[in-house]
C-alpha cells in the first residue's frame, strides 16, 4: 500500500469550497428548520383540531420517509407537479428544512409541554394574552429544555447535507466523490473529507455546549 | 357601604359528570377578608380558580367587580387584572430573577414602563422584605421567600382582589409565619381577600368571614371566632380536629 498525501493536500481548496456549501446549506437549513419546528411544534401542542392535524400530518410523512426520496422528489417530482424550475442547492436547501423542521416539531412540542402548568397559569391569572404567556414565560423556559436535543439536530443537519450528493449538490461528500473518480485516492480523501466534517461538527457541538452552559438556571 | 366586590349566582361547576361546586351564592363585599376551610376534594381551591377564570363555570354566574366571568375574552383579562392569585406552589417564573418577577406584570400586563414597573417592584419587594435579595432567581430562594415573591409579584398589577389558594401548605412550618405575617399586612391594608387555607391562626387573627365548604356546598358562613368557638356541625368539629 502506498498513500500519497500530496493528493489530498492538492485536492484541499477544492474540498474546502464544498465545505463552504455544506455550511451554508446546514446553517440556512438550520435556521428556516427552526422556524418551521416552532410553527409546527405550537401547532401540535397549542393548535385547534385542524392545525394538530395538518401538524401530525406533516411530522408523520416526513419522518415516515427516508431523506434520499424527500430531495429526490424535491428536485425531480415537485418542479413537474408545480411547473416550476429549481436547482439542485435550492433543492437541497427546501429539503432540509421541511426535514429537520419536522423533527425540530417534535423537540419543540415536547418542550412547550414540559413547562409546569402553573407558570402559564401564574401568567394568565395577571390578564396577560396567550400570546404574551407564549412570548414571555413559556417560551423562554421550554427553549431551555429544548437545547440539548437542538445541539443533536445541528449535527444531524450537517451530516445530512451529504446527502445532497444524490442530485449533484457540490458539497463536501459530493467532492470528494468527483477527486476520487479523476485520482482514485480512496483512502487520502475519504480521510480527508471525514477530517473536515469531524472539525466542523466538533466546532460546532462544542460551542453548543458552551451557549447551553450561559443560557442554564442557575 | 361598601360595594360588592364578587358575586356568586348559583354557581355551578363540574368536571366531566362530576359535580365541583353546587349552586353557590355568595356575596364579597370590599374589604373583606374571607377565609375558605374545609376537606380537601371540597371544591375550595375550584372555587377561588372560578373567580380568575382558570377554570370555566358550568352554570349560573359570577362577577368580579361587576364583570361576569362569561364575557367575552376581554372582559376576562380585565377580571384578571383586577384579582390577582398566589398559588400553593409559588409559580415564579424561573427564568427571571425576584425583581423581574414583581416587574413582570406591570410591564406586560398593565404595559407600564420598565422604570415604573422597577419602581413598584423596589417598594413591594421592602414590603415582603426581600429587597435584599431582589437580584436572585426563584431556585436560589427559600419557599418562604419564594412566596413572598409571589405576593410581590400579584400586588404588583395593583388589583383590587387577592385570591390566595393555600399560599403555605407547600412550606414547612416554620416558614408559614413570614408568609402569614405578609398577608397580614396586605389584608390591615384594606384588600379585598379570599384565602383558602388550613391556617386557623390566621383566620381567627386576620379573617373577617370564615366560609366552611364541603362537598361543593358552602356549609357555614359566619365570623371566625364565633364559627371557630362553636363550631356549627358536626361534620365541621370533625374538620377542625383535624387540622388543629
Amino acid at each position: 500500500m502506498n498513500l500519497d498525501w500530496t493528493a489530498a493536500v492538492a485536492a484541499l481548496p477544492y474540498l474546502l469550497q464544498g465545505l463552504q456549501l455544506t455550511v451554508v446549506i446546514a446553517l440556512v437549513g438550520l435556521a428556516g428548520g427552526v422556524i418551521v419546528g416552532i410553527l409546527a411544534g405550537v401547532g401540535l401542542a397549542y393548535g385547534g383540531r385542524s392545525a394538530r392535524v395538518v401538524a401530525q400530518l406533516y411530522v408523520a410523512v416526513i419522518r415516515g420517509t427516508p431523506i434520499v426520496v424527500q430531495v429526490m422528489f424535491v428536485y425531480f417530482a415537485l418542479p413537474i407537479l408545480l411547473g416550476i424550475r429549481i436547482g439542485a442547492t435550492e433543492a437541497g436547501i427546501v429539503t432540509i428544512v421541511v426535514n429537520s423542521g419536522a423533527y425540530n416539531a417534535e423537540i419543540i412540542r415536547g418542550a412547550l409541554q414540559s413547562v409546569p402548568r402553573g407558570l402559564p397559569e401564574a401568567a394568565l391569572s395577571m390578564g396577560l394574552p396567550f400570546r404574551r404567556v407564549l412570548a414571555f414565560v413559556i417560551a423562554p423556559v421550554a427553549y431551555r429544555h429544548a437545547l440539548p436535543a437542538m445541539g443533536n439536530q445541528v449535527v444531524n443537519v450537517v451530516k445530512d447535507t451529504s446527502i445532497f450528493l444524490v442530485i449533484g449538490v457540490g458539497e463536501l461528500t459530493r467532492r470528494g466523490q468527483e477527486i476520487m473518480a479523476e485520482n482514485f485516492r480512496a483512502v487520502e480523501i475519504w480521510t480527508t473529507v471525514a477530517a473536515l466534517y469531524l472539525i466542523l461538527i466538533t466546532v460546532l457541538a462544542y460551542s453548543l455546549r458552551l451557549y447551553e452552559r450561559k443560557v442554564r438556571l442557575p | 357601604m361598601s360595594s360588592v366586590m364578587i358575586e356568586f349566582d348559583r354557581m355551578r361547576k363540574t368536571f366531566g359528570g362530576h359535580v365541583v361546586l353546587e349552586s353557590i351564592d355568595l356575596t364579597i363585599p370590599q374589604g373583606e377578608v374571607a377565609v375558605v376551610v374545609g376537606p380537601s376534594g371540597s371544591g375550595k381551591s375550584t372555587l377561588l380558580r372560578c373567580i380568575n377564570g382558570l377554570e370555566k363555570i358550568s352554570g349560573g354566574d359570577l362577577r368580579v367587580d361587576g364583570v361576569s366571568v362569561l364575557g367575552p375574552e376581554r372582559d376576562m383579562r380585565r377580571i384578571r387584572l383586577e384579582a390577582g392569585m398566589v398559588f400553593q406552589q409559588f409559580n415564579l417564573f424561573p427564568h427571571l430573577t425576584a425583581i423581574q418577577n414583581v416587574m413582570f406584570g406591570p410591564i406586560r400586563a398593565r404595559n407600564q414602563s420598565k422604570a415604573e414597573a422597577r419602581d413598584i417592584a423596589i417598594t413591594l419587594l421592602e414590603k415582603v422584605g426581600l429587597s435584599h435579595r431582589m437580584d436572585h432567581y426563584p431556585s436560589q430562594l427559600s419557599g418562604g421567600q419564594q412566596q413572598r415573591v409571589a405576593i410581590a409579584r400579584s400586588l404588583a398589577v395593583q388589583p383590587k382582589i387577592m385570591l390566595f389558594d393555600e399560599p403555605t401548605s407547600a412550606l414547612d412550618p416554620e416558614l408559614r409565619q413570614e408568609v402569614l405575617r405578609v398577608m397580614q399586612t396586605v389584608a390591615q391594608e384594606g384588600m379585598t381577600m379570599i384565602v383558602v387555607t388550613h391556617e386557623m391562626g390566621f383566620a381567627e387573627r386576620v379573617g373577617s368571614r370564615l366560609i366552611f365548604m364541603d362537598a361543593g356546598r358552602v356549609v357555614h358562613d359566619g365570623k371566625p371566632a364565633d364559627v371557630l368557638a362553636n363550631p356549627p356541625s358536626d361534620r365541621m368539629r370533625d374538620f377542625l380536629s383535624h387540622v388543629h
